[in-house]
């Protein structure tokens, strides 16, 4: 893909933090407003398609390591894991850090909601790295096509060498 | 703005319904008619998010706020959550497919160098 | 709460956990990575064998997720089943045990056939989320989690079959599957809403609780009806299950097969216990028989005619399907007159879920012995090989006992549970058990003709150094046929304590309701 004109690279490089921001407020809010972890975790996953369409094919290679965001895949699903295993005396996904509705909280930084915000931050980890991961992977992809090279170096193909 | 469309919903009554089914129908039709692997796909996202609107529909209430305790405000009356719930895991699953028909499209293109659904057919019999 | 009660989310976290795990498991080299694989398998199947204990001699098991109730009780008293819910009775424990053991199987099979190829972190990751998701269709209790659970499993098939994305086919195959599976799967959506929007529950056993007869619930069993009939693999609508089992890696083809199973568990749960006022004695069950008959005679039709042993063996699943869809059929019309019950319908239900778990079993050991084949010689075509049996003696015995288990040879398994399907279903009409003998006859001819153009004969001179399959592949097959001998030499039983017991669960719809809403 070729980089658009420098009028799109210059909003990009104004909007695109904003839509990070944007997208990471709508994942720390999600218990307590419409959105959460999946919703900010799509909105925070524009960014990167918006690098690779202002920016074009080349740069979006040069900053982009795929491993990162592989790492941020993982780090969201075991947190979720384990946030669901916090409730285990009761049963999994068990709220066991809720606070009681009237019940004063330790410190204003806890939401009363307990481990769904919680949840919600692990979600959006998640998503933003698996939504990443299928940009950078379908735009591999058309790469190849165009280009006609194999598939990323690898061996999954089903002829034995014998 | 917002009492408008809700007295605008009030007087056509079910016809929400009638726009979901003909979406579905469309979606459909537009499935068996095409040929080109994109529009099919695209019509598969058409019925998903056909039936996410009909399950966004079956918990909407007159007049009721968004169904989060403490943003409702004055008024009591909430829309079901759970069809929401509903609605966001399917919205999800249906992203899922898509991303995934549309790598395949990819691989078949590059394999069989058509869009055509007619042209590829290796597997008979 | 001991640690027995957690039991049923044990069985959807462990293979859940280790789809997350692979990511970091997976570069941490060959050793760790295999063990991982089959320690998590093993520890599933460890929890589905004490799942089905706890079952099997003792009470439905019921798992609320995140709560200690399954109703959240609104300030007005009025207590609303709304909570992710698990149920799992004595016919859904008979699945997830048979989903374990192909799945463990599977496992062994895979770390010695997949060796050669690279995608291991993919693949692994892919394995546990079709576990995890066949595994969540037998265990949940609410029609919407089943959506969610067919969902998964269906997108980590779709991933399975394309694993092999150089072979045009294989994206093919998945590309076919994925545009109707989406098709049904927004169509099962569509009733599953229409349930909600009825009874304002998605609860199974709130909603059986509550089913009335009418309009509405007549269209949205037949939708749901025709979805999971899609998704087993039923006449009409069979076309994927061929080619999709051909294509995808062998040691995933073992546990697609009983992917298809948990769909058609769906299917019968969907009729026996929340729609019973509906689907008893009428319509419902008479087009199952007719379903049954269809594939049964169909797919061995189209079977003998095959030339590539993969095809050949899902044509073959087809039929195998038919055989349970016309069991359970019987079963259908029989339930709610107790002395038709009594004469018959019992039987039909036991045969019909002894043939699912004999099925799941022999099924997956065919399929692992193909791959077997395939990864000794490098072909699927029939008529390319040839006097094997010198070479690969191990692979010959099991096969030759799985194939004597299919075609129902008097002392196996297969044998036993045809045997209750003909009795039961000469009570409905005389028709059915010719149908079903005729089709036992030609799949036995058809496995005598693999049997023959494979490994007997002279030696082809392609494969004269052609070396028995490596220890972990013998070691998946060898549990899948400790287990088809099991059911040989104790049929009896089996029968007597699993699969009767899992035929009165299944009957019995007061009890699976009770479970859930305490005497309501």
């Amino acid at each position: 893909m070729k980089p658009l004109s420098v009028v799109v690279t210059s909003i990009c490089d104004i909007f695109a933090w904003f839509i990070v921001v944007f997208g990471v407020y709508v994942i720390n809010n999600g218990h307590s407003t419409p959105g959460g972890g999946f919703q900010g975790g799509a909105i925070t996953a524009t960014f990167l398609s918006f690098v690779l369409v202002a920016y074009g094919g080349s740069h979006f290679k040069q900053w982009v390591r795929e491993g990162v965001y592989g790492l941020l895949e993982f780090v969201g699903l075991v947190a979720f894991f384990i946030f669901g295993c916090l409730g285990f005396p009761n049963s999994f996904f068990y709220n066991s850090l809720a606070i009681a509705y009237g019940a004063t909280p330790l410190s204003e930084w806890i939401p009363y909601c307990g481990t769904i915000s919680l949840m919600n931050v692990a979600v959006g980890f998640e998503v933003v790295g698996a939504l990443s991961i299928v940009v950078i992977t379908m735009y591999e992809s058309i790469h190849m096509v165009s280009t006609g090279e194999g598939m990323g170096g690898e061996r999954g193909h089903d002829r034995f060498n014998r | 703005m917002t009492d408008s469309i809700v007295s605008a919903l009030d007087t056509l009554g079910n016809s929400a319904y009638v726009v979901v089914a003909l979406l579905i129908l469309m979606a459909l039709y537009t499935m068996l008619t095409q040929k080109n692997l994109i529009k099919i796909c695209v019509s598969i996202a058409i019925l998903g998010s056909s039936v996410n609107m009909f399950l966004v529909l079956l918990g909407y209430r007159d007049g009721g706020e968004i169904p989060i305790y403490f943003l409702q405000g004055e008024n009591q009356a909430m829309v079901l959550p759970t069809p929401q719930c509903l609605t966001l895991t399917a919205i999800v699953i249906a992203l899922a497919t898509t991303a995934l028909m549309l790598s395949l499209i990819i691989l078949l293109h590059k394999h069989y160098g058509t869009l055509d659904i007619d042209e590829i057919r290796r597997l008979r019999g | 709460m001991n640690i027995r009660d957690h039991l049923p989310a044990f069985l959807v976290m462990l293979p859940l956990l280790g789809a997350f795990l692979t990511p970091a498991v997976g570069s941490l080299g060959k050793v760790i990575r295999n063990g991982f694989y089959i320690l998590f398998s093993f520890l599933t199947l460890l929890t589905s064998l004490s799942i089905g204990c706890a079952v099997f001699w003792g009470n439905p098991m019921v798992y609320v997720m995140g709560g200690d109730s399954f109703a959240l009780t609104l300030p007005s008293g009025m207590s609303y089943p709304v909570r992710i819910l698990f149920e799992i009775d004595a016919f859904g424990a008979l699945f997830a045990i048979c989903i374990a053991i192909a799945s463990f199987a599977g496992a062994l099979f895979s770390i010695a056939y997949m060796d050669k190829f690279s995608g291991w972190k993919k693949y692994l990751a892919l394995y546990f989320m079709l576990t995890a998701g066949a595994l969540g269709m037998c265990a949940t209790g609410d029609l919407f989690n089943f959506f969610v659970f067919v969902e998964i499993s269906s997108i980590a098939s779709f991933g399975l079959v394309a694993f092999w994305r150089d072979k045009p086919e294989a994206i093919e195959a998945s590309f076919k599957y994925m545009l109707v599976s989406q098709i049904a799967a927004m169509l099962l959506l569509i009733g599953i809403g229409s349930l909600y929007g009825k009874y304002n529950s998605v609860t199974m056993a709130a909603l059986s609780s509550m089913m009335r007869d009418g309009y509405l619930e007549r269209v949205v069993i037949a939708l749901i009806f025709c979805v999971l009939a899609f998704k087993c693999g039923a006449f009409p609508m069979h076309t994927w299950m061929p080619d999709a089992y051909a294509e995808a890696p062998t040691g995933v083809t073992c546990l697609l097969v009983t992917v298809s199973q948990a769909s058609f568990y769906g299917l019968i749960r969907v009729c026996y216990s929340i729609f019973p006022r509906i689907a008893t004695g009428g319509v419902v069950g008479w087009v199952l028989i007719v379903i049954g008959c269809m594939s049964m005679f169909f797919g061995v039709m189209m079977a003998v005619v095959q030339h590539e042993i993969k095809r050949l063996m899902g044509y073959h699943s087809i039929s195998q399907v038919g055989y349970m869809l016309l069991a359970l059929g019987v079963g259908l019309v029989a339930l709610g007159d107790q002395k038709d019950m009594i004469d018959y319908g019992y039987t039909a239900m036991k045969g019909g879920l002894f043939h699912a778990a004999n099925y799941s079993i022999y099924k997956a050991l065919l399929f692992l012995c193909a791959g077997s084949l395939y990864y000794a010689t490098g072909t699927r075509n029939l008529d390319k090989m040839g006097g094997l049996a010198r070479n690969m003696p191990w692979t010959t015995g099991m096969f030759v006992i799985a194939a004597a288990a299919i075609s129902g040879l008097p002392p196996f398994n297969g044998f036993v549970s045809k045997w209750m399907i003909y009795e039961s279903s000469f009570a409905i009409h005389p028709i059915l058990p010719a149908i079903a003998m005729v089709t036992s006859v030609l799949t036995l001819a058809s496995f005598a003709k693999v049997f023959q153009a494979a490994f007997l004969g002279p030696a082809k001179a392609d494969f004269v150094a052609v070396r028995e399959a490596p220890g972990f592949m013998l070691a998946g097959m060898a549990v899948l046929t400790v287990a088809t001998l099991l059911l040989t030499l104790f049929p009896s039983w089996f029968t007597s304590n699993i699969f009767e017991k899992a035929a009165v669960a299944l009957a019995d719809n007061a009890a699976y309701v009770r479970a859930v809403m305490g005497g309501i």
